[in-house]
């Protein structure tokens, strides 16, 4: 419960319309698409500005209340989930596009714009914004910087730290801070926007960002292979890029994923198939030709038992949006799904594949795997039953085997969903205590009050994991 | 609205927790991937309460403790549209109609209605909507009230605009009711006019059979040139789609049962219905009939028949046709498009048409805001929906919006009528403007 005079002075700064504190509403802000995870925070708040952020946060920070900053709550770590109460900030009113600016190539936005908005906007000028996490229909620009989203076009284009050159965010002290610009080059100092990208709302709350824009490819291809299994489909995506050809585009899906995936999108997915792989080109026609011919042939090489190219862009649209559904279609199966995103460096994908299956037998645990091939980015996915607690058990495990190997392939716990709670007990295993504390050390220095997005990134115990705090 | 009190929350509570299906709120892994699919959430510049996820995420808090019954709650549940466009973009599958329904049906069955409301809808619900002689019977009184000069002085005397500026509109918007007579004398076959391609059942309807009647006779004709044989069941009633979607579940079990048996008999491929809200409910009455085991396969069977006029036009196919060149939309009728699935047959049949040219309009498959009885209870969110569908049909500088199911056709027609467009705008029933065309291009042969 927060104090009546803080909420008096924070009805104060932003309206009473938009200070929620009924039951409905702290239920409704209670949640991220994390499964199991839920708290209840003490109110709801909607800046129209930075001016108001700030004020929010100097409010906050005297009181020490919690603030969790959220876009559209798609998080997959639990990153926002207010654990320990306090504030959520929403930015249904800080959503607009302030500026694109075609002769430098950038665009200038708020935080709560959503980013499939952002990208048809820009595309309509013939710019390019390659980020697209397989959430974008709904989930925010700063949520995508906080969370350094990946997506499907990752492998050729990076990800979204690739793009942000320039921010502004309000400090846990209530400071306003502008990083970068519309440069190119710029170090002046420490390189602060880069180190925003991805802290998980931890160090303050992203107010405006500006994007680095490409010119749209001219064209663009898209193809499936089938395989008899998922092993066979990761040879495939060692040789491609071995070849020295990077694809717009490398997904996998296994055999139990292409069937639910079939099942919601029936655009015709081969459901016999043990794996799929999509694979998609984009750039000047004749280098897309080349390439989608030459990974043709290796894909036949390496033992695809099909290789078909969409006809039109249209129906390769429809198979990649097919595929951005498949972490929700996999929900199909069981009550919960739990999906982690292990990555290796891409030459280990087929390895880290098989060990998958392996750790999914050994623990008696039913995992389906798709993903990114291409950067090495899997998302093993988990089909169970929270109120299974002997099952949740083996479940646990599994995961704890797997972020174990992908670490010793020289991989990591995760590749774009964020450590938030749910990884926060392995970021030891993968860099380290005196990484930790580096960390640490970052985060005491920016918010020595401890108010923003408490409880996450930093586990009290490692290696213990923690699970179901419903 | 009425304030809860204790007794009654904790009912509610305790028919949450028993009536609910929990595997399918659990189904809901909030992904969000519904959001923007959301004509309340859209409209409320994205409040999460007004969205599936969080009335999905409010519906689990009742019945996991976390949360009590309140009446912003019971608000929340009443404001949703029930158009269902969450379904097709829940790649987990959620049944979100299935729950709401549910949840509606509990929060209605421990309500305490005031005595007129009450009074209204036992009326409605138990006294008139069941009985197909009743509803021609108060078609004959609107008949008589539109033929014999009241309407007139009614609209002279301002004594509509008492009931409400949406009534007194919604009263003006009216089709003209056919006289009683014609109401009686209903047909129950109607032979193909050449080699039978298909044999058919039709599915009449309460509303469609006596103030629609115009379009229910269109649909026989058009099914006629499409060379198939069509029987109409004459005991058949009410789809009591309406029932089920305001808490009436009960009496819409009842109404499926006799349903059931009306269309048991006879040989036919399919149950055609001419109006999305009702075939929506027909293709589910198995999951209506779910807990009762005599019935389950019975209502599966009659399930699995029905299909909207749209499909069965399009696969069987049309005589030529030809309208005066105009521009054409398309308004989809959510529970047609997200429940039936129904969403290119009307569009490729429009198309079909010589002289019309068909624009899309932008988030044509978003709902109209007529939703069953909600642009009457909410009244406010409604228009805003409207309002806005209005812009949206103006950018295809369409002279023709055209739609599916008869509560969408007389909210198009009330939008019209709001923004006085009357003149050079209309709203039809799908088979209506497709009866035309054929008219059309027959006359045009004869003349030749």
């Amino acid at each position: 419960m927060l104090k009546k005079k803080v909420k008096k002075k924070l009805e104060k700064i932003v309206g009473s319309e938009n200070f929620l504190d009924s039951q409905q509403d702290l239920i409704v802000y209670s949640y991220d698409a994390t499964p199991d995870y839920q708290a209840i925070p003490d109110a709801v708040i909607k800046p129209k500005d930075t001016q108001d952020v700030s004020e929010i946060v100097k409010v906050c920070n005297e009181y020490k209340v919690p603030i969790v900053p959220r876009g559209s709550a798609t998080n997959l770590c639990a990153g926002t989930t207010p654990l320990e109460g306090g504030l959520v900030m929403v930015f249904n009113h800080m959503k607009d596009i302030l500026e694109i600016d075609e002769e430098n190539l950038t665009v200038t936005v708020q935080p709560g714009l959503i980013t499939l908005d952002m990208i048809k906007a820009v595309e309509e000028k013939g710019l390019f914004y390659p980020p697209d996490p397989s959430s974008m229909k709904i989930s925010t620009i700063a949520g995508n910087i906080n969370e350094c989203s990946g997506g499907l076009r990752g492998l050729k284009y990076g990800v979204t730290r690739d793009y942000v050159i320039g921010l502004e965010f309000v400090m846990p002290n209530g400071d306003v801070v502008k990083t970068g610009g519309k440069l190119a080059k710029d170090v002046a100092g420490y390189d602060l926007t880069r180190l925003m990208v991805g802290s998980e709302g931890t160090l303050g709350i992203i107010t405006e960002a500006t994007l680095k824009l490409i010119p749209i490819p001219e064209t663009k291809k898209t193809m499936l292979a089938l395989y008899d299994s998922l092993e066979a489909a990761g040879n495939t995506v060692s040789k491609i890029i071995s070849n020295r050809i990077i694809p717009a585009t490398l997904e996998f899906l296994d055999q139990p994923t292409i069937q639910v995936v079939e099942d919601f999108a029936k655009i015709g997915l081969p459901t016999e198939a043990g794996a799929i792989l999509l694979i998609e080109q984009d750039g000047p026609a004749e280098v897309v030709e080349r390439d989608i011919e030459r990974m043709a042939e290796i894909c036949n090489e390496t033992g695809a038992l099909s290789v078909q190219v969409a006809a039109t862009p249209e129906e390769g649209e429809s198979l990649t949006s097919a595929r951005r559904s498949a972490l929700s279609a996999l929900a199909r199966l069981k009550p919960t799904t739990i999906l982690e995103d292990a990555t290796v460096p891409r030459s280990k994908i087929a390895e880290m594949v098989r060990e998958i299956e392996t750790i999914a037998e050994r623990n008696n645990v039913r995992i389906c795997t798709f993903g990114h091939a291409g950067d090495g980015n899997l998302h093993p996915t988990c089909m169970t039953d929270a109120r299974d607690k002997e099952e949740m058990h083996r479940v646990e495990t599994a995961f704890e085997e797997i972020f174990a190997k992908a670490i010793e392939l020289g991989g990591t716990i995760t590749g774009e969903h964020g450590v938030g709670v749910m990884k926060s007990p392995y970021l030891s295993w993968k860099v380290g205590e005196a990484g930790v504390d580096a960390m640490y050390g970052i985060k005491q220095a920016f918010d020595p009050n401890n108010i923003m997005n408490p409880g996450k990134i930093f586990a009290k115990d490692t290696r213990k994991r923690v699970v179901v705090q419903q | 609205m009425t304030v809860m009190n204790r007794k009654r929350k904790k009912q509610i509570v305790n028919d949450f927790q028993t009536k609910m299906d929990y595997d399918e709120l659990l189904n809901c892994m909030r992904c969000g991937f519904c959001l923007p699919s959301c004509p309340t959430y859209i409209e409320t510049d994205g409040n999460e309460a007004a969205s599936p996820r969080g009335r999905i995420a409010l519906m689990k808090a009742v019945v996991d403790g976390k949360m009590e019954p309140d009446k912003d709650f019971e608000d929340q549940l009443s404001l949703c549209l029930g158009c269902r466009a969450c379904e097709p973009a829940c790649p987990s599958g959620v049944k979100y109609g299935h729950l709401l329904e549910e949840a509606r049906d509990i929060l209605e069955s421990k309500k305490k209605h005031s005595p007129p409301v009450k009074l209204l809808r036992r009326v409605v619900f138990d006294q008139l909507f069941p009985h197909q002689n009743r509803m021609r019977k108060l078609s004959g009184l609107m008949w008589f009230y539109q033929k014999s000069g009241i309407q007139k002085v009614a609209r002279a005397t301002n004594m509509t605009k008492i009931a409400g500026k949406n009534m007194s509109t919604m009263e003006k918007v009216l089709p003209p009711i056919p006289s009683p007579a014609r109401l009686k004398n209903r047909p129950s076959f109607v032979k193909a006019e050449g080699a039978v391609k298909k044999k058919v059942a039709f599915f009449s309807g309460c509303l469609m059979d006596t103030m629609f009647m115009q379009t229910n006779d269109a649909t026989l004709y058009l099914l006629k040139k499409a060379n198939c044989e069509v029987v109409i069941p004459q005991t058949q009633n009410c789809c009591g789609a309406l029932h089920a979607h305001s808490g009436e579940k009960d009496t819409a079990k009842e109404l499926a049962k006799k349903n059931i048996e009306a269309f048991e008999d006879g040989e036919f491929d399919y149950i055609i219905s001419n109006a999305g809200g009702c075939g929506a409910l027909l293709v589910e009455y198995d999951h209506l009939l779910k807990d009762e085991s005599e019935w389950k396969e019975r209502a599966q069977a009659f399930s699995n028949k029905v299909r909207d006029i749209t499909e069965i036009l399009y696969e069987v196919g049309l005589p030529d046709m030809e309208l005066n060149s105009q521009i054409v939309t398309y308004q989809d009728s959510c529970h047609l498009r997200n429940v039936m699935r129904t969403a290119a047959a009307p569009r490729k049949l429009l198309q079909l048409i010589k002289g019309v040219s068909y624009m899309e309009m932008k988030d044509a498959d978003q709902c109209c805001g007529s939703a069953g009885t909600y642009n009457i209870i909410e009244q406010e969110m409604s228009m805003q929906i409207l309002d806005h569908k209005m812009r949206n049909v103006e950018s295809t500088k369409a002279a023709t919006i055209v739609t599916a199911n008869p509560g969408c056709l007389l909210q198009m027609k009330l939008g019209i009528e709001r923004e006085g467009k009357k003149d050079n705008m209309r709203a039809v029933h799908i088979v209506d403007l497709l009866a035309e065309a054929v008219r059309k291009k027959e006359e045009e042969k004869q003349t030749v």
